[in-house]
């Protein structure tokens, strides 16, 4: 079932929403991973405003789908959504990076409810979420477990190690998004450690590989569709942009964690205001 | 052999400790051409960027990959370099932890191993990023020199410390700026050589890293506050550990305290323990840190105010450990 223009609307106004959370809830920590938090929030949005079944008066529900932000360090953006959804006070998101804090630059799971894993150290997530999906077959559940990866994230052995075995066991009831924003920390992703070419990696691994365009709900829709009914592993490679949204830092990779003042937070606000608008008009929304 | 470099606090008090390493390392490596860095997509954060710009040909940037890094270096080493690698302390000490035990300590290889943001220093990361149980983890492994400097000036000296011994080195350094401790180099760094800061025959403080600074100024309090005369020893190697500075301490003054921005298990608490018991004189003691747990998050000096590291944590326990009434016998062998 393709995205209907009301659907398209709606997550649209949640993806520039959530962004707009985003960029106070930096202001209020003083700094933040905001470039990674704002590539990645369009297939978050998806996920948890149309596909995932959850139940938000109940975060631990066993039957729920799960979601592994492999990518940890964008937990500030995916702190957004857990207040939207009332896993966590509104009020909460002001503290986050405070001292004594439940909410920190890497996400708890033992301490932010919605969370189902602490991860921040790199290249774990594909292999917790391949327990999930292993998981779920040994107890007779359906539910789907998405993973999100960073892409300079993929530069770990061990995502390779876990590529393997989700292909080994044919992990249908897995997927995984690559959040393809051509950046890490030092530089761009092909200068510090080339990657390319990616998609074949993936499939050589055995996944069958999807390049769409991250911010596209429409093809992020038709993507996730298709994983759910596919007979492989579906590895989904989003092109995205770091700091998508925000012009002074789209596409740059020294915004990868970065510090914003008042001024620099109203930019950021005007900024999104502008795509949110483009967006719409590109669209024909 | 490279060396001889001397800063003085005016150069270092603009420069965070991550920032003085590289300095420092650029500085040798204009002298001695074995020298050669390796990071993994942390140039910036670790700072050793400044060695990228100056030796491009010599820096090696393996991407998010340290298991990989610490394979390369030990390689390199064998073939005669000198591989300086720049990560973060836990993902040193965690992730790269197979790669260092037998592709580097077991064969002893001459690689040298910057573990930054060490302890809780990188306090707002969460427990993926504090690194706080690395001393212990280190300090297991054989062959292995492991050197926690307490500021951005004893991080010099044992940078060049660490290019002068032969054989693989863990240096813990911390994110951005340590409190300083001292305002010179030439104070007689020696590795394996504790540090006396601050005499005293009441009870010995023994820290390591952030933890000195705290001790030093405890014991200044204890000083004009309690008239209390407090020994403190700066233990910036862990090992090989200066057994001798901890049983003169306990012979002079029987009560040790030791402070460290680490879990009591196996760091440097650990380390002195084990010479404690080892030495046949008994004492009272007590370890700061990390209580077997993991740390909530925060800023640095919270989370060491938190934990009891900070002055007033090592003051309260002092205060405590003096009022235990224990048999002082002057006559030690009688205890053995
Ligand atoms: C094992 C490990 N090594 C290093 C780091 C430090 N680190 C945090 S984010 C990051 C770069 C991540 O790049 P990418 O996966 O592309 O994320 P994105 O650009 O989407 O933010 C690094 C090296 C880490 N968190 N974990």
């Amino acid at each position: 079932m393709g995205l209907n223009l009301k659907e398209l609307r709606r997550l649209e106004a949640k993806a520039n929403e959530l962004r707009h959370i985003t960029v106070d809830t930096v202001l209020h920590a003083g700094s933040g991973h905001i470039g990674g938090a704002m590539s990645v929030m369009d297939i978050m949005t998806i996920l948890y405003y149309r596909f995932m079944r959850i139940k938000k008066e109940d975060p631990h529900w066993q039957d729920r789908d799960r979601f592994i932000l492999s990518k940890g360090h964008a937990g500030i953006g995916f702190v957004s959504i857990l207040a939207d959804l009332g896993f966590l006070e509104r009020e909460q998101l002001k503290t986050f990076n405070l001292t004594g804090s439940d909410l920190g630059i890497h996400l708890d799971c033992t301490k932010a409810p919605g969370v189902d894993a602490s991860t921040g150290s790199l290249g774990h997530g594909l292999s917790i979420a391949l327990g999930m999906a292993q998981a779920a077959r040994q107890l007779n559940k359906d539910f789907i477990t998405y993973c999100v990866l960073g892409d300079g994230e993929c530069n770990e052995g061990s995502v390779w190690e876990a590529a393997m075995a989700v292909s080994h066991y044919n992990a249908t009831n897995l997927i995984t998004f690559v959040d393809r924003n051509r950046c890490m920390i030092d530089g761009d992703t092909e200068d510090v450690m080339k990657l390319e070419p990616f998609a074949a990696k993936w499939r050589a691994f055995g996944f069958d590989t999807l390049e769409i365009d991250g911010h596209s709900f429409v093809e992020l829709n038709d993507a996730i569709e298709h994983a759910l009914k596919a007979e492989k592993p579906v590895a989904i490679i989003c092109n995205t942009i770091k700091g998508c949204g925000i012009d002074f830092m789209a596409g740059d990779f020294r915004w990868h964690y970065g510090a914003i003042n008042e001024e620099l937070a109203e930019k950021c606000h005007a900024s999104l205001g502008k795509y949110y608008q483009t967006r719409l008009e590109g669209k024909g929304v | 052999m490279a060396g001889g470099i001397s800063y003085t606090s005016d150069e270092t008090t603009k420069l965070s400790t991550g920032e003085v390493y590289a300095k420092m390392l650029c500085d040798l490596a204009e002298q001695d051409p074995r020298i050669v860095t390796l990071t993994a997509d942390l140039a910036k954060s670790t700072k050793i960027g400044a060695f990228m710009e100056r030796f491009p040909e010599r820096f090696y940037n393996v991407g998010i990959a340290e298991q990989n890094m610490f394979g390369i270096a030990a390689g390199m080493a064998k073939c005669g370099l000198i591989p300086f690698t720049s990560c973060f302390a836990i993902f040193t000490s965690c992730r790269g932890l197979d790669q260092i035990h037998t592709d580097i300590c077991y064969q002893n290889l001459n690689v040298k191993m910057i573990g930054s943001h060490a302890g809780t220093s990188f306090g707002q990361a969460g427990t993926t990023h504090h690194s706080t149980e690395d001393i212990a983890i280190m300090r297991s492994m054989a062959n292995l020199v492991v050197i926690v400097p307490a500021d951005g000036l004893e991080t010099a000296n044992a940078v060049q410390a660490a290019v002068a011994h032969q054989g693989p080195v863990y240096l813990r350094i911390n994110r951005g700026f340590d409190q300083a401790v001292y305002d010179s180099m030439e104070y007689g760094y020696e590795i394996g050589k504790a540090v006396q800061l601050h005499d005293g025959t009441d009870l010995t403080i023994i820290a390591c890293g952030s933890g000195v600074f705290q001790a030093v100024q405890a014991a200044r309090e204890l000083a004009s506050v309690d008239g209390v005369k407090a020994r403190v020893l700066n233990m910036h190697t862990i090992k090989p550990i200066d057994r001798e500075a901890i049983m003169e301490a306990v012979h002079d003054t029987r009560r040790i305290i030791t402070v460290e921005d680490h879990t009591v298990i196996g760091g440097l608490g650990g380390a002195v323990a084990e010479v404690i018991a080892e030495g046949g004189m008994a004492c009272a003691f007590r370890r700061l840190g990390l209580q077997d747990a993991f740390s909530p998050i925060g800023l640095h000096e919270d989370l060491m105010s938190h934990h009891k590291i900070d002055a007033n944590g090592i003051i309260e326990t002092v205060r405590e450990l003096l009022q235990l009434d224990f048999e002082e016998d002057d006559d030690w062998t009688d205890e053995v």
